[in-house]
């Protein structure tokens, strides 16, 4: 494996870790508020935070490049802050990413929040406990599942991603080439014996991944 | 402890209503008696704050939980009160002693009453401690969770139903440690219930709701006593007695006394003096103008008749009776109480067919 593939594999694993643990903090409080919610804004929230299971990468990329863009609010933002440009970089590759997973670890987190029913939070306040003090140490554990199970799809998922890669990072060794653009510059250029490694290497990697998913967390293949 | 519990509440929703206005009292337990959508359960959620009702005013004492005239509305988890429901909701993720201390960790330390091996002991779980909770029966369950709520150190208890989802021989274990909790704290308790016979062996104050209103409400042997609700309790309907085991007979009776006179009922284990809760059918009482000699019933006392009402079938009627100040209520059909004349204010002799000793 040439040292360009090693970058890869490695820049892949920090974004996906990178994105993980964002999603987590990102998309716990969502799923909390979709489970919870009576809200006559649920459906539409659901919908939007849903829309990457449907939209080609490409849109979701296209519209977030013209936003993180020199032109565009968010691009405008970071400009004035000093921060420069986000598109092309690490951190617009992470900030892509996690909005492009974020239905991939908020469903599961959602559906274990709901499967908990009322009464574990209601016997919780009973005995003082606090709707903070009760949302740690009854709701988290007893959806542990959930957390478990969206970590890994976000994980796996980040792992996966092609389009918005190409959209938002470009292919910039070390700094945005991650694995799945490598394997398509290694074919581009007739390289099949370094493709067949990193693709092989990903066909390995994602059948452990739901295979562990499935082995350890059987009641939640339905999320899937 | 002598305060009072205040409780009103309003709720009217599409099909349901709900309009109580209750003060109780601030010990003993007090059982919420109703068919189910009688109310009694909403009225409970709306004690622990679980509900919010519109025109709602809670208080145990000086202490106001909620009074939506001051817009006052405190919420469950500020309110120094346990709740027990009909299935016993312990923490799955928990253990056994990690759902109790669950309860205990969150109660001020100046208000904790009692450490967890006393409440272990009290409510025989101590040798369940370290197991998980999916591998207790119906009635372990329910045990922990009361446990539970009294380290949270409640000054309310309130139980929904706690023996509802339980079979008999599990509601027969777990009895005597609701008369313990009853007998050895003085934490007040509001127990729901839609059993007769559980109302009957626990409750020292009775109210009666159906459809949402207060039909009765006052110490348990005077509702039990009146004969002008005669649909609250139907085949059911009786007294009960609080008698004294006063000897135990050569032929394998004990006879117990009540002021008014004494019963027989086959031989008991506990001592002398030990005080026994009867409860006895009105469909168990028979009437007879003169002192029945030559009869193989055994229990007759001497009553007066106070007043008759209709009851669940026509053909019959409710005599209420008083047995030196103790009620008493006989079922008979109307043709005897014709033949018979009875009438308020004739003496006569009551007698009892069978008596259901409660403890």
């Amino acid at each position: 494996m040439e040292s360009s593939d090693l970058g890869a594999v490695w820049l892949t694993l920090k974004l996906a870790t990178i994105v993980t643990v964002l999603l987590l903090i990102i998309g716990t409080p969502i799923a909390w508020w979709l489970a919870r919610t009576r809200s006559a804004f649920k459906g539409m929230v659901g919908a939007i935070v849903a829309l990457p299971l449907v939209l080609p990468p490409t849109v979701l990329g296209f519209y977030l490049l013209i936003t993180m863009g020199p032109n565009g609010p968010v691009g405008q933002l970071t400009q004035s802050l000093g921060l420069g440009l986000l598109p092309f970089t690490f951190p617009g590759l992470v900030i892509a990413s996690v909005f492009y997973s974020l239905p991939f670890a908020v469903q599961p987190i959602q559906n274990a929040f709901e499967a908990i029913g009322e009464r574990p939070l209601e016997v919780a306040a009973t005995l003082r406990a606090s709707p903070w003090d009760t949302f740690w140490s009854v709701a988290v554990p007893l959806a542990k599942p959930g957390f478990v199970s969206g970590a890994i799809l976000g994980f796996a998922h980040t792992v996966g991603e092609f389009g918005i890669v190409l959209m938002i990072g470009g292919n910039i060794p070390d700094k945005t080439r991650v694995v799945s653009v490598q394997i398509y510059d290694h074919v581009e250029a007739l390289e099949y014996t370094q493709a067949h490694w990193l693709a092989g290497g990903m066909v390995l990697f994602s059948f452990l991944v739901l295979l562990g998913l499935y082995t350890f967390n059987p009641a939640r293949r339905k999320t899937l | 402890m002598s305060f009072e519990i205040r409780a009103k509440f309003r709720v009217d929703r599409n099909n349901f209503k709900l309009d109580v206005d209750l003060t109780l009292p601030g010990r003993g337990i007090t059982a919420l008696f109703g068919h189910s959508g009688s109310g009694k359960t909403t009225c409970l959620r709306a004690m622990a704050g679980l509900e919010r009702t519109r025109d709602g005013y809670f208080a145990l004492g000086n202490e106001v939980w909620q009074d939506e005239a001051q817009n006052r509305f405190i919420p469950p988890h500020q309110r120094a009160l346990g709740v027990v429901f009909q299935e016993a909701s312990l923490f799955p993720h928990l253990s056994v002693r990690g759902n109790m201390s669950f309860g205990e960790k969150r109660a001020p330390l100046i208000e904790r009453r009692f450490a967890l091996p006393q409440v272990a002991e009290l409510l025989g779980i101590n040798h369940l401690l370290e197991r998980p909770t999916t591998e207790l029966s119906g009635g372990e369950r329910q045990r922990v969770a009361i446990a539970r709520a009294l380290l949270n150190a409640p000054q309310l208890l309130l139980m929904d139903e706690p023996l509802a989802a339980l079979d008999i021989k599990r509601k027969l274990e777990i009895l005597p440690y609701l008369e313990r909790l009853h007998s050895e704290l003085s934490i007040p308790i509001i127990y729901v219930s839609h059993a007769p016979d559980e109302v009957a062996r626990l409750a020292d104050h009775l109210v009666l709701l159906d459809q949402g209103s207060v039909v009765a409400s006052g110490p348990l042997k005077e509702v039990l006593g009146r004969i002008d609700l005669p649909a609250a309790f139907g085949d059911d309907a009786g007294v009960v007695i609080e008698a004294r085991i006063a000897a135990h007979e050569v032929d394998d009776l004990t006879r117990l006394e009540f002021p008014g006179g004494h019963i027989f009922v086959s031989r008991r284990h506990e001592p002398l003096g030990t005080p026994l809760r009867c409860r006895i059918h009105a469909r168990d009482v028979s009437l007879a103008l003169v002192p029945q000699v030559q009869s193989s019933i055994l229990n007759s006392v001497a009553a007066t008749v106070v007043d008759l009402g209709p009851t669940d079938t026509p053909g019959h009627v409710l005599v209420k009776l008083d047995v030196a100040g103790n009620p008493l209520l006989a079922r008979i059909t109307k043709r005897s109480a014709e033949n018979l004349q009875i009438r308020p204010g004739l003496a006569l002799h009551a007698q009892i067919k069978a008596v259901a000793l409660l403890a």
